[in-house]
């Protein structure tokens, strides 16, 4: 059983006149690897998947393209993606892989979200375009950054990560603050 | 730093999301039982250290992943181009003639 293990229960984690940055509740995550025609896993999942890397696409479920035939899935429930994806397996085989418990997923949103992103983060954070999703590098850890608005993003962090990535989210909104602009 | 323009992502990208993976275009023998040992050795071990522009593997790794080939200048470091892994070499000199091109 992948139980969802996390020493982060949805909690703000820190909060300044910058930014905020909280932890929420765990959702279902698979990583989804496939080629060829995927028009059978589109009618699965009920949602077409992005082909380019960084789309997303939100409905049934929520589904970001992180490579050329690597997708990551979220749902809010395990068993009808499992099931749903198992049904198409002998037209189109792929791998769907449980990946609930690996990660914890972080909130930081505020005025100067983005300007908190550029401390860990070497990719110039104004060129990500909202709505998108990107693996990338954070102060030494990959992670899953999402951007959903202008000043909103959600980073999945490893779970052996999250306390040092939280640490350097906590130090930087509180020296944003500080601040005199 | 190195900014890295990855051919599966489309985009140019920090080089710390990117890792080193030797020479390019290297096929491996389809038959290493029937080759002989300084064969095998030339293959295994034997890499032509260009000074200039050099042919090179890479991978996103903290992105998309994949392994693709490049064409980097040694001694100034800088990227020819890059190319999806499985695409054929690039011809050097219109490489070098289409990269002076754009300087101008």
């Amino acid at each position: 059983m992948n139980a969802p293990l996390s020493a982060f229960p949805p909690a703000t984690l820190a909060e300044t006149s910058a930014a905020k940055v909280s932890s929420i509740l765990p959702k279902v995550r698979f990583s989804l690897r496939a080629r060829g025609d995927l028009a059978p896993l589109d009618q699965a999942l009920g949602v077409a998947l992005p082909r380019r890397i960084g789309e997303t696409v939100k409905g049934a479920v929520e589904v970001a393209c992180l490579g050329p035939d690597e997708w990551l899935v979220l749902a809010s429930e395990a068993a009808p993606v499992a099931q749903a994806c198992a049904g198409v397996y002998a037209t189109l085989p792929h791998s769907l892989v449980e990946i609930s418990a690996r990660e914890v997923t972080f909130v930081i949103d505020g005025p100067r979200a983005s300007e908190l992103m550029t401390i860990g983060c070497a990719r110039d954070i104004d060129a990500i375009a909202v709505g998108s999703a990107r693996r990338t590098l954070f102060d030494g850890a990959t992670v899953t950054l999402w951007r959903d608005a202008e000043d909103r993003f959600r980073m999945d962090v490893w779970n052996s990560f999250a306390p040092h990535l939280l640490h350097l989210l906590q130090v930087g909104a509180r020296e944003l603050a500080a601040e005199s602009v | 730093m190195l900014l890295i323009h990855c051919p599966y992502c489309e985009e140019t990208l920090p080089e710390v999301e990117f890792t080193y993976a030797g020479e390019a275009h290297i096929a491996r023998p389809e038959n290493p039982a029937e080759m002989s040992d300084e064969d095998w050795q030339q293959f295994l071990f034997m890499r032509d250290n260009v000074k200039g522009d050099h042919f090179e593997r890479w991978r996103h790794l903290h992105g998309c992943g994949r392994f693709f080939n490049a064409v980097r200048n040694t001694i100034t470091d800088k990227f020819l181009t890059t190319y999806e892994a499985g695409a054929p070499r690039p011809d050097l000199a219109a490489l070098k003639s289409s990269v002076s091109e754009g300087q101008k």
